[in-house]
This record gives structure tokens, sequence and C-alpha cells, in this order.
């Protein structure tokens, strides 16, 4: 039993196999000792065991199980399986083919317990050959196994070589663009100097300044308890007068300064213009000169000739130059300018028109406002106090406007409603009166020209009788003249809507200009193209002076100083001055005032000074004096009324014409 | 005199609705300016330096570099600047300032 107990505490020792002898003998005395308490019977067993138990040491756990024999000898069979206690048995996957989850039987036993990558490589494969070939590049400076680096660079070269057949190599080089060296500087940002102060004394004006400022603005605020729009129409109007205020101002300082610039330049001129007077006319008999004073001329106007010249009777410096053309070809913009006898250099007012202006009128009393007739067949109206370059008034798109050009435009009377109105005349033959009615002009037909009679029946509709002059009688003023294109004047008067009171075959081509005599009732003056200017008597048929002047007379006009004295432009550029008082069948003055092939083409008088005023087709306006010959008022009837002293005269005209008939 | 001194400390109270007593700079940057400036010159009321400085900073920052700011009682100057970049305005009834930006 002691053997027994002895085996049982051998066997289900551990054993301690790496113990050392010396250690184990001791254990093994230990145990003897043990063995030597319990039993010397067993001697022989404990040496075996001893021996045995040299072999192995054995130590007990503190928490071995202490079995019995019977257990100890018990059999418990172990089964060896190969499946995986850990795999999992019930695995599910869904089947989207029947829409469910099904369990999957077969399940991947395998447990690895170990795993641990090698890192040997097959002397064979492509990685050990690069291995190896990499290995003899390192050894290829000691030179060992040189056949074995000759294999290795075979193989290598081997690897290179790409199927001859299959492959190819191109190389292509495309195009290279040659370079450029691009520089480019920036502008720096501008820059300014500033220069100033900063002392107490500085600092503190400022700030008065500003504070008086302030109560400025303060005023204004409290003085205005109106709606806030009010506010700032006020504070815009405030402004806007500050600023008007300035510039306006400025303006007239400019223009006075501009007129005594003028002055100071043209000195010579104005004082011939006021006190020469030709001594050398007392020698020359009857004749008498013009002496040239200012010409006005505008830059803008260089293309356009002369059209129409008007003097203003309220102020005798001011006159309007109509500008445009003469040619029906030639027809561009038009022009109407308003120079002064002041300032010779620049135009007062300017005002373009759409087309060439034709003819311009200044009303008598009213002399801001002018009446303009163009190429087109407009008529406009113009007023000079507004700061507008429009027309106040434009026939433009209504209706009853002249089909052709407006030749003559003349101011009458007001009408019974006290509206200003004109008259015009034009080349589609009619005569219209115009009347501003507030917004607009309305037109009334007066009369129609009478159509000539050489134009067969079916066309007299058609052709109108052009009519190119027009002017009413001085005193009588519903009776005026037209002079038409083919020589006839007519005399019509402004109650007879029907027919024309009177025909004069007065020249063989184009009537220029028709005037009345502004003293005698009964006379007039025209001329034409056909060069010749005459003097009618209106009861008489046939005129009672005829001059012949070598070219086309383009205009004519007389002095309103005296009855017996009037003026002609020609086409060569002479101005012509005739008194009949004094010389019957001569001019007493043919001057040259343009220079060569510049046509001249309208003549007026200032109705104050002795001066006369010409414009030619180059929009220039040349303003003559007349001397004191060309200015001669009857001698012997210096006590009587001056109408009546030429009255006499004609009549005595009259006498010597009825004594040649 | 006296009366005088006085409306002006009363109205220097209002100081940032005064207009700058020249400047060409935009709306925007000049309000910005000139407030900066009131915010320096009230924080280092008694060192013209640090306020100088704090203001030359900030403006770098903003608007680019190379400003060049003044800040004193008494002086005169002549400068060169960029145009659109030159405020020069008065601060507090004594001080006077000039920022401009020329690089």
């Amino acid at each position: 039993m002691g053997n027994e107990e002895m085996n049982q505490k051998t066997k289900h020792m551990l054993q301690a196999p790496n113990v050392n002898s010396h250690q184990k003998a001791a254990v093994a005395k230990g145990v003897k000792a043990i063995g030597k308490k319990k039993d010397e019977e067993e001697g022989l067993d404990t040496a075996e065991g001893e021996e045995w138990m040299q072999g192995k040491t054995l130590v007990k756990p503190p928490d071995q199980l202490d079995l019995t024999e019977a257990e100890l000898n018990e059999e418990i069979t172990r089964v060896l399986k190969a499946s995986n206690p850990n795999a999992p048995q019930n695995v599910v996957r869904y089947s989207f083919k029947e829409g469910c989850y099904k369990p999957i039987v077969f399940v991947d036993q395998m447990a690895i317990h170990f795993e641990l990558e090698g890192n040997l490589v097959h002397k064979e494969s492509d990685e050990g050959r690069r291995l190896m070939a990499k290995q003899a590049e390192v050894d290829d400076g000691g030179g060992v196994e040189r056949p074995d680096n000759v294999a290795i660079k075979a193989a290598k070269r081997e690897q290179k070589l790409t199927n001859q057949f299959n492959f190819n190599e191109r190389a292509s080089q495309t195009l290279n663009n040659t370079p450029r060296d691009i520089s480019c500087q920036t502008e720096p940002p501008p820059r300014a100097n500033f220069s100033a102060t900063a002392n107490q004394w500085e600092i503190y004006d400022f700030y008065v300044e500003e504070l008086q400022r302030r109560e400025k603005s303060k005023e204004k605020h409290e003085g205005q308890f109106l709606n806030k729009e009010e506010d700032k129409s006020k504070k815009k109007m405030i402004q806007a007068e500050t600023q008007n205020d300035d510039i306006s101002q400025l303006a007239k300082v400019v223009k006075i300064i501009e007129r005594m610039v003028n002055q100071n330049i043209f000195d010579d001129v104005a004082q011939d213009f006021m006190y020469f007077e030709d001594a050398s006319d007392e020698f020359r008999g009857e004749k008498g000169t013009l002496l040239p004073l200012w010409t006005f001329q505008y830059d803008k106007a260089k293309s356009l000739s002369v059209t129409a010249l008007c003097w203003n009777h309220k102020y005798n410096d001011l006159f309007a130059v109509g500008l445009g053309s003469h040619e029906f070809t030639q027809q561009g913009g038009g022009m109407l300018l308003f120079y002064t006898l002041k300032n010779p250099s620049y135009p007062e007012f300017i005002f373009n028109t759409a087309s060439g202006v034709m003819c311009l009128d200044i009303h008598e009393h009213l002399s801001y406002l002018v009446a303009v007739g163009l190429y087109d067949g407009c008529v406009a109206v113009y007023n000079l106090k507004k700061k507008t370059d429009q027309p106040i008034y434009n026939s433009r798109a209504s209706s009853g406007k002249h089909t052709s050009a407006v030749m003559q435009v003349k101011w009458q009377k007001d009408d019974l409603d006290s509206n200003h109105n004109f008259i015009s005349v034009s080349a589609d033959g009619r005569l219209v009166s115009w009347t501003l009615v507030k917004h607009e002009l309305v037109f009334t037909e007066i009369i129609k020209l009478p159509v000539i009679d050489t134009i067969p029946d079916d066309l007299k509709d058609v052709i109108p009788t052009v009519g190119t002059s027009l002017d009413f009688h001085k005193q009588k003023d519903y009776s005026f003249l037209v002079g038409t294109e083919h020589g006839k004047i007519h005399k019509g008067s402004k109650y007879y809507s029907s027919k024309f009171l009177e025909k004069y075959d007065a020249h063989f081509m184009n009537v220029t200009r028709v005037k009345w005599n502004p003293f005698h009732p009964d006379v007039f003056i025209s001329c034409g193209w056909d060069w010749m200017v005459k003097i009618w008597d209106q009861t008489m048929k046939s005129p009672v002076f005829t001059f012949e002047l070598k070219t086309s007379v383009t205009d004519v006009a007389w002095a309103p100083y005296s009855s017996t004295v009037f003026a002609a432009v020609t086409t060569d550029g002479k101005v012509h001055v005739f008194d009949l008082n004094i010389n019957k069948y001569e001019a007493l003055c043919q001057q040259k005032v343009v220079s060569k092939k510049t046509k001249l083409f309208n003549i007026e008088f200032n109705p104050v000074h002795p001066i006369i005023i010409v414009g030619d087709d180059r929009g220039h306006v040349t303003s003559l004096k007349l001397s004191p010959n060309l200015r001669k008022k009857p001698k012997e009837k210096k006590g009587q009324d001056l109408p009546k002293g030429p009255e006499v005269e004609i009549a005595k005209m009259e006498q010597l014409l009825s004594s040649m008939r | 005199g006296a009366d005088d001194t006085e409306e002006k400390t009363q109205t220097i109270d209002p100081k940032h609705i005064f207009p700058p007593q020249h400047t060409d700079m935009p709306e925007e940057m000049r309000v910005e300016t000139m407030e900066l400036c009131v915010t320096a010159c009230e924080k280092f009321a008694t060192n013209n330096e640090s306020a100088a400085k704090m203001i030359k900073e900030s403006m770098d920052k903003k608007f680019g570099s190379s400003w060049h700011v003044v800040i004193g009682e008494g002086f005169g100057f002549e400068i060169t600047h960029e145009v659109k970049n030159l405020l020069y305005m008065f601060f507090g009834g004594g001080l006077a300032v000039c920022v401009w930006k020329c690089s």
C-alpha cells in the first residue's frame, strides 16, 4: 500500500526535466527520507522508483485533483474528429432567388492555429532569378563566379528582346515652338502730390468753417417743415440756382470780355463804322464807294451758302443769317445764325436745322420770334428768349406743309385772336398762312399761284408755279406781291383767295426779289436772273425804270432812309447802288466786294446805320459802309417830310416816262 | 474767443461725423479709415507713435502695403501719394492725422 501510495504520488507529479541531477538527487533524497520514514521494506521499489524518479522531477500543482485509484483506472475514451468545434454550424445566407434565408450546410472546418510566412524563394522562379542577378551585380566587382554572371546577363537580354514580328519601335518628334521672350511692365498706380500744414490755428479755422456750414444746413432744415420730397426738390433747386448763378454770372462776364476783346481787335473797323466819312467823295462827283467793314463767318457754316438775311428791328446791331444751299443737288443741313456787330468773330445764337434754310423773317414787334422757311418745305418758328436750340413751332409733321422749298416767309400783324401769324410762299405754288396757336402751327391756304399758260391742260394740276418772292405792302398790308420762277409778278390781296388782282410780265427768267418801296405806296422794285432790275408803278403794266446789270441779279433792297435809293447784288460779286434822284440811268456805285467766283445772294440795309450786309455763297456775310454820296437826302426838300419828297420825284419821273412814251 | 472755443468743445463730441479736411478716397475706404484713426487716437491719447503704428499696421493689412501715417499737433508736409489713397483729417480739437499710401 505504501508503494501504491508512493506511486500515486509519483504518477501525478509533474516532471521537471531541466532540474540538475544534484537537485534531483536532493529531491530524491527528500523523497527517500520520506520513504525511509514510511517504509524501509520497500527499499528495492523505492530504489527503482528513485532511479525512475531521478530521470524526471515532478512538481505537484496545488489545485490538482486527488482522484481515487478506481477513478484513476477508469478508462476515458476520447474521440478525435476532423470537424472544427469553433466553426459556426448554423450559418444562414439570404438567397435572392428564393427570397428567403437558407442555411448553408458546408462550412469551412479549417482552423489555423499557427501561421508563419517564410522568405525562401524558389531558385528557378522569376523572383529568384532577379535576386540572383542582383547578387551577381553586387559580386561583379569582386569577379566572383563569372560564368554565372554571364548566364545572368544573357538571361537579362533574353528578357529584353521583344518579338520582331509583332512589335515595332517608332519614334517621332513634334515641332517645338520657338521660345520667345516677352516682358511686360504694368503701369504703376498714379501718384499725386499733396502738401499742407498742421497747426493749431489751421485746425481751429477748419472747425469754425465746419460749424458755420452745419448751422446753415440746420437753418435750411428747420425752415422747411414740408414733405421730404419737397425738401429734396428745394434743395436741388437751391443747388441748381447756386450753380446757375455761378455759371450765368460767369457767362455774362465772359461775354462782355469777349466783346471788349473783339472791339480791341477790330478797333479800326469800329472807328470807321462810327466816324469815317469818305472825304474823297467830294471829288468823285456823283459816285460813291462802299467801305468794307467786318466780315462775319462761322467755321461750321463753311460749306453752306447764305440764303437769307434779316436785320432785327429792336436791336439794330443784331441780324439773322439763314444758311443753306441754292443748288438742288447739294442739299444738306442748314443753320440759322445771329450775329451782332459788337462781336464779329462768333455768332450770338446758333440753330441747326435739318435742311437748308431758304428764308427767314424776324417779327417786327416781338423781335425774339423768328420764322424760318426750309428747303424741305417745313416752316419753323424759333424763340430767341428760350435757351433751347429747337424751334418752338415746327410744321414738320403737320398736314398742309409745303411740298417744296419755302422761298419766303413774312410775319403779319396778329390776327383777331391775337395769335401771331406769318405767310409763306413756296416752290409748290401755294401761299399759306400759319397761325401760332398754343403749341402748334395751324395753316390756312390763302391762294394758289396761277398756272402758266404754256403748260398743257392735263398737267396743270401737277406742275406748280414756283413762287420765289413775296412782299407785303407797308401801309396796306393786305396787298402783296409774289414773284414767280417764270418771270411774272402777281399782285394779290389777302381778301381775295381765288384770283390775283394783277399780273405783270416782269422778267424773262426767275424773279429773285420783289419789294415794295418803303415810302411810296405805288412803287415796287423787282430783279431777276435776266440781268434786269425794274422799278414799277403798280398802276402801270410796264416798268418805269429798267436797269441792266451785266449778270444775274440775285437780290435788291430799298434804302430805309430814302425812297429813291436802292442797292442790288449780282452773281459776279458786285454791289450796285442807285439813287434815282441823282442819276436815273446809272449806278452811283458798282463795287466788287468779294473775291472772284464768289456769288452774292443777299443784301440788306441796316434800318438805322448807314451800312449794308451782303451774303455770299461761301457762308460769309460782309458788312459795308455807304459813303456819303450814296446817302444823300434830297436837298431841296429839307423842311418837308421825306415820303412826300420822293413822291414828287416819282411824279416827275412818271411825267418823264409818259413823255418818253 | 471764449465763446468760439466753447462752441468748438461742444461740437467736438460728434467727431466721427466731421468731414476730413482733405481726402480723395472712395466713400467706404474713407469711412473705415476715419473710424480707425479715431479709435487709434482715443486709445493712445498720450502716445502718438503707438497710435500711428496701430493705424499703419491696420491699413497695411486691409488695403495693401506701404501706408504712411503722421500724427501731430504742429507740422507741415509735402508728400507724393497714390491717387485715391490720401486722408488728412483733424481729431479732438488739436490733433492732425495724415494717412497716405505710397510704395
